[in-house]
Parts: structure tokens; C-alpha cells; sequence
């Protein structure tokens, strides 16, 4: 145990450490285009993570609400788009705008799907998310197929491809703001709340506990961090479009929580910087070429089948395997599919 | 038993719950009947609300057209999302991949199409060079290969994590993934489509108010009345059927009884992936097979389930029902500038039904 925890700590650290200085020793197509990415993707499946670990909800909507502050940062902020409502804004207020949207549907989001649990939270998220991509893909007022470009960053920022570092240091403290704030919220009595909820509901209910308002305000809360993510994408891209929060994306997003490791906040960025290095150098190698998706798909099969706790869950046991102490393996219930949801 | 209504209120009190069911029960009145006045009265022709056809009363024929329209769709979302329930309703799998096998159903008909025929020219077969054999023996084909994928995957994966229903949807994603990537590399991203036969592919008369509506549509009806009579006669009066409606209530007494649930497991599965191909193989047809098609799919899919409720083939096919009645009514009666909002409809559907009943409209408690 003593070892895992100075370990962890000291891994921290190290991972602390190389984030910060990265810029001074990796190239700008590091620091712009992969690492940049590897945050934000990070920062949208931790939201699924702290959903799945502590609320017991698995939950696909998170690219919708993610795309959903994107569109609303977009049209707010561009001016000039054939489509889209071209409002012009401050980039500032952009923010402001599409985070509170964001989090609102978010809020309704979870109002509908809070009665439900396990695969049906799961099949009712799914659905927000394929209705958000057509719906931005028909809804031409505010996007329609091509979507909405030259997204302005704010002058702090400046013009993303020019000041690679900037954005790469302003992702970066937003993702240690997220990883800090979501370690501290399932501390509180709220996140407490919220896994008593996971593991018995009933029980917490007839403690008194309102069980559907719990899973609302946890998804809202998950949705201010996916909008989070949302912005950051827009920043770093530039454009969006229905494709960048379609099926495969969204799929995407579920399959960086679960090879990071479900049970986790930090699986989110180890999930992220493995699908995006993996993303980019397995074109290179021959026989996978552009089949990239074949290849995730098959690695993401292998992890469900044999390791629920992802990359981490492997860490964690080669750890336990090391200090020679028998922990066992970490709490099924945290794990997506460690134990059926109780029937009534 | 009691959980369910527990979780659902909380620290709420009866009486406020039922005063929230009561207006959950009065927004969906409202829902209903100002579409409909609307739809059959107020729509109006000219004007900024001005919509296509104008109202019910002042014009009838494309009224029942897009009645008739939404019943037909209908009846192809109630032959996919059949499947999908049926396994639902058995196993307790969301079978993620159940748009993935609809396309891969298509695509299997459309290469024995093809081969059959020829290849025809840029867009395609042309109906005329296609007769019913051309198409009968594809729509078989594509049918049984679905099935027989969707029985590999259900022994190879899901069978050893029975009773972990979230593990194995995200095995079925997992086979999604694989599945939509390999149709892109070997299929290419082009649209392509299934050529009816020259049989279907015309006009008939429906003899009401002189309408020529197009046969493969009436087709496509018949075919989905005909699989829900196979479904319902197979469930309820064979053994095999009786065999899974107890298995849908009680698994373990089931097997306890010395009945081979694992069998009645496979032949649910190899069904429920069989009526996703034939899916495939009428809507590549009828509308086009691509990359992407087989996200709306398990779209339809799902929303069917939710809204009908999950396992049960009553609430399939109103909840078919329902989503054919809603994208073919808002496509056709919203206001012209504002058609392309149609979509938004399916959402809210959705949101109404579960506001009332999270369960879906026939759902039971698991």
C-alpha cells in the first residue's frame, strides 16, 4: 500500500514535472498537435470517468454537450461563416455563452435519463448524442454539414497555429484544474452522496437522499467539465462541424475512459495520450495503414474482455505484483460491467 | 419490487409525485393534441408559417400521403428494431452492433446483386434489370450471413459474460468499431443501393382520392406485418417462443427446469441479428447503404425500444409507429423555412416518453 501511494505520488510528480517543460524539449507538432489534444480529449473523458466511477453512470452523451458548447463558442464568436448565426462576440463572452448552454442541456439531459441506470443510461445517452450530430448536421442556423470555422481564439491566446505553447499551457491548466476540482468534488459531501448512490440507491433513497436530483446535478456538473473540453476544441481546431461530435467520435471518447481505466480520473489523459500517439504513428505502419479503427476496436475488445480497469487496472496489478502485497483487484463496482446493476 | 418507485422520487412525497405525474400526463396532452390541431387544422399556406401542404382539412391527399409515409417507415424501423429488442428482451445485450450488422446486411445482398446481374452503370442496376430472384436470393443471403455473424459473436464474446450487461455493450461497440471500419475498407465510402425488382418499382392506384403511391413502399409494410405475425405466432405458440418468454421473466428458474437457455440464448440472438440483415437488405433498397448509415440505424433502434419500452415487441411496434408518425409529420407540416428542424422532434419524442415513463411506454422493471 505504502508503496503504491509513494509511487503514485512520485509518478504525479514526474508526469507534473514533464508537462510543464515539454514545450522546452518536444517539437511544435508535439506540442500543438498531439499533446494539445491528448488534454483536451483528456479533459472530455475524464467527465465520462467521474460519471461512470462515482455516479455508477455510464454515460455516451459527454460529446454531445462537448459539441454543444463548441457550436455555441462558434456561432457566438465568428463573423463571415456562410452558416451559423455569426454573432461576432468577444471570444471571452463565447466562453461564457457556450459553457451556461452547455451545462443547461446538460441539466435536462440528466433530468430525463436520471430515472434510469446501468445499459439504459447508457442507450438514452447514446441517442442525445446521434440526435445532437444530425441535428446540428440539418439545423443549418446555426451549423449545417460544413459546420462553423475560423474560430478566434482570445488575443491572450493569439492565433493557435502561430502560439503552439500558449494554447498547450492553457489546455494543460485547465486539465489540472478539471483532474484537481474533480478530486475534490468526490471528496465533498455531494460526491459522497453520489457514490452511496452508485453502490445501493435504494438504501440512500429511503436515507432520504433525492436519487434523480443527485444523477441530474452529477450530470450537469459532467457536463461543465465536457464543455470545457468543447472549448478548448474549438480553440485548438478552429472549426467544427457534425462530424466532430458524430457516432465514431463519441465512440471515441468512451474508448479513451475504458483503456485509460473507468475507474480512475487520471485514466482519462493515459487513455487520450495512448489513442492519440497510436492515432498518428500507427499509419506509418504498414499493415495498418489507414485502418486505424480496426485497430482501436480490437484493442479496446481486448482490454473489455480481459482487463475492465484499462491500462490503469494493468498498472495498479503489476504494482501490487511488485510491493508483493495482495490488494486484489480494484472494487468491481466501480468498473464498467464488474457487476450486473441490482435487480429489483 | 418496490425499488423502482423509491428511486424514482426520493425524498419527494406521494403527494407531490403524483401531482409531477399529473403534469407529466398534462404536458404530454398538450404535445399531442396542438400538433395535431395544428397538422389538421391551423397549418396554413401562405404567409411566414406558411408549410408545404397546408392543413388536413384543406388538403387531404397529402395528408394520407405522409399518413401512409409514416406508416410504411414505420414498418422498416419495426423489422430492425424487432431484432433489437428481441434480444434485448431475452439477454439483457444492447446490441450496439445492431447498426453495423443492418449495413453489413445490405452491403452481403447488394455483392450478390451485383454478381448476379452485373454491375450496371455509374449509378448502379436500374430496376428493370432486376427480377425478383435477382432480389429475393440477395435479401436471403444477406439475412443469413447477419445471422450467422451475430451468433459468432454472441458464442464468442458475450456468451461468457452472461449477466454483465454494460461489459457487453461495450463488446459490441467494440465490434461496431471493427465491423464499420472494415465495411469502409472493403465496401469504399461511395452510396450505393440494392436495386429493387422490376415488380416493386412502379405505382399503384390506391383508389383514394386518385393517389399513385410507389409499391415498394406497400412492400416494405407488407414484409413488417408479416415478420410481426412470424414473431408473434413464433412467441406465443411455439415452444421455443414459450421457452423465451420465460426466459425473459425468469432466467435462472428457466434453466433450472433442465431447459437449454443457452440454445434458446443462440437462436434469440441468431433471430434478432437475422431481422437486423433483412433490415439492411429493405433499406438499401429503399434508401441508400453508406458509411454512417449504420449510426441512424442503431439510432432508430434505440429510440424505438426506449420509447415502446426495452424487450417488449408490442412496444416495438408503437414505438415504430410513433417515430415513422413524427419524422414524416414534422418533415411535412413544419413551416417551409423551418422543415429542417424536423429531427429535433425525434428528440423531443423521446424526452416526453421518458418524462412519463422512464421505462418506455410497454417497459417493464428488469
Amino acid at each position: 500500500m505504502r508503496l503504491t501511494m509513494t509511487t503514485d505520488r512520485g509518478v504525479a510528480g514526474l508526469t507534473l514535472l514533464f508537462a510543464l517543460t515539454a514545450p522546452l524539449f518536444l517539437s511544435g507538432y508535439w506540442i500543438g498537435t498531439l499533446l494539445t489534444d491528448v488534454l483536451l480529449l483528456g479533459v472530455v473523458a475524464a467527465s465520462l470517468i467521474f460519471l461512470s466511477a462515482y455516479g455508477g453512470m455510464l454515460s455516451l452523451g459527454q460529446v454531445a454537450v462537448y459539441g454543444i458548447a463548441g457550436f455555441v463558442v462558434g456561432n457566438a464568436t465568428t463573423n463571415g461563416n456562410t452558416k451559423g448565426l455569426n454573432l461576432g462576440w468577444d471570444p471571452w463572452w463565447g466562453v461564457i455563452l457556450g459553457i451556461l448552454i452547455a451545462v443547461v442541456v446538460a441539466v435536462l439531459f440528466g433530468a430525463l435519463a436520471s430515472r434510469s441506470v446501468g445499459i439504459y443510461f447508457l442507450m438514452i445517452t447514446l441517442t442525445y448524442s446521434v440526435i445532437a450530430n444530425l441535428s446540428f448536421g440539418q439545423v443549418t442556423d446555426v451549423s449545417g454539414f460544413g459546420g462553423i470555422s475560423g474560430i478566434p481564439t482570445p488575443g491572450l491566446i493569439g492565433v493557435a497555429s502561430a502560439h503552439q505553447n500558449r494554447l498547450y499551457y492553457v489546455a494543460l491548466g485547465a486539465a489540472i484544474a478539471v483532474y484537481a476540482l474533480l478530486r475534490y468534488i468526490v471528496r465533498t459531501p455531494f460526491g459522497l452522496t453520489l457514490q452511496g448512490l452508485r453502490d445501493d440507491p435504494v438504501r440512500m433513497s429511503s436515507l432520504g437522499y433525492n436519487v434523480a436530483l443527485h444523477r441530474t446535478i452529477a450530470f450537469g456538473f459532467a457536463g461543465f467539465i465536457a464543455a470545457i473540453g468543447g472549448v478548448l476544441f474549438v480553440w485548438w481546431n478552429g472549426h467544427i462541424d457534425p462530424t466532430s461530435i458524430g457516432l465514431a467520435n463519441t465512440i471515441n471518447v468512451l474508448v479513451i475512459a475504458v483503456v485509460g481505466g473507468l475507474y480512475r480520473i487520471e485514466g482519462a489523459w493515459i487513455g487520450a495520450l495512448f489513442f492519440v500517439i497510436l492515432n498518428n504513428y500507427s499509419q506509418q505502419i504498414s499493415f495498418i495503414g489507414p485502418r486505424f479503427a480496426t485497430l482501436i476496436g480490437a484493442i479496446f475488445l481486448v482490454i473489455v474482455l480481459v482487463s475492465p480497469g484499462g491500462l490503469i487496472g494493468i498498472w495498479e496489478r503489476a504494482l501490487t505484483y511488485v510491493s508483493g502485497r495482495n490488494q486484489g483487484p480494484p472494487d468491481p463496482s466501480t468498473v464498467a460491467g464488474g457487476t450486473p446493476e441490482p435487480t429489483t | 419490487m418496490t425499488a423502482v418507485p423509491a428511486a424514482r422520487f426520493g425524498r419527494v412525497s406521494a403527494l407531490q409525485a403524483r401531482f409531477a405525474r399529473r403534469f407529466g400526463w398534462s404536458v404530454l396532452g398538450v404535445v399531442i393534441v396542438v400538433p395535431a390541431l395544428w397538422v389538421l387544422f391551423l397549418a396554413p399556406t401562405t404567409g411566414g408559417w406558411a408549410t408545404s401542404f397546408g392543413s388536413a382539412v384543406h388538403d387531404p391527399k397529402d395528408f394520407l400521403i405522409t399518413l401512409v409515409n409514416g406508416i410504411t417507415d414505420a414498418g422498416l424501423y419495426f423489422v430492425v428494431a424487432s431484432g433489437f429488442t428481441l434480444i434485448f428482451g431475452l439477454m439483457r445485450v444492447v446490441n450496439m452492433a445492431h447498426g453495423a450488422f443492418f449495413l453489413f446486411g445490405g452491403y452481403v445482398a447488394l455483392k450478390l446483386q451485383r454478381h448476379m446481374v452485373g454491375q450496371g452503370g455509374s449509378f448502379g442496376l436500374t430496376s428493370d434489370q432486376v427480377n425478383l430472384t435477382h432480389w429475393i436470393l440477395p435479401a436471403l443471403l444477406g439475412t443469413v450471413v447477419v445471422a450467422g455473424m451475430g451468433l459468432v459473436m454472441q458464442q464468442l464474446f458475450l456468451r461468457w459474460n452472461q449477466g454483465q450487461d454494460l461489459r457487453q455493450a461495450l463488446i459490441t461497440i467494440a465490434v461496431s468499431i471493427i465491423l464499420a471500419d472494415q465495411m469502409l475498407a472493403h465496401f469504399g465510402g461511395v452510396a450505393e443501393d440494392v436495386s429493387w425488382p422490376r415488380n416493386f418499382d412502379k405505382f399503384v392506384n390506391l383508389r383514394v382520392s386518385g393517389i399513385q403511391y410507389t409499391l415498394t413502399r406497400l412492400v416494405i409494410l407488407g414484409i413488417a406485418l408479416a415478420i410481426g405475425g412470424l414473431l408473434w405466432v413464433w412467441l406465443k405458440r411455439t415452444r421455443t417462443g414459450m421457452v423465451i418468454r420465460a426466459g425473459v421473466d425468469d432466467r435462472a428458474m428457466v434453466s433450472a427446469l433442465g431447459i437449454n437457455i443457452q440454445l434458446t440464448f443462440a437462436i434469440a440472438f441468431a433471430v434478432g441479428s437475422a431481422l437486423a440483415g433483412l433490415g439492411g437488405v429493405i433499406g438499401g433498397s429503399f434508401a441508400s447503404l453508406a458509411p454512417g448509415v449504420d449510426a441512424n440505424w442503431l439510432l432508430y433502434s434505440l429510440v424505438v425500444v426506449i420509447i415502446g419500452g426495452m424487450g417488449s415487441l408490442g412496444g416495438a411496434a408503437i414505438g415504430s409507429v410513433l417515430l415513422g408518425m413524427t419524422s414524416n409529420f414534422s418533415a411535412a407540416y413544419l413551416p417551409e423555412n423551418y422543415t429542417y428542424y424536423s429531427i429535433i422532434f425525434t428528440f423531443v419524442l423521446v424526452a416526453i416518453v421518458l418524462a412519463v415513463r422512464p421505462l418506455g411506454l410497454f417497459g417493464r422493471p428488469a
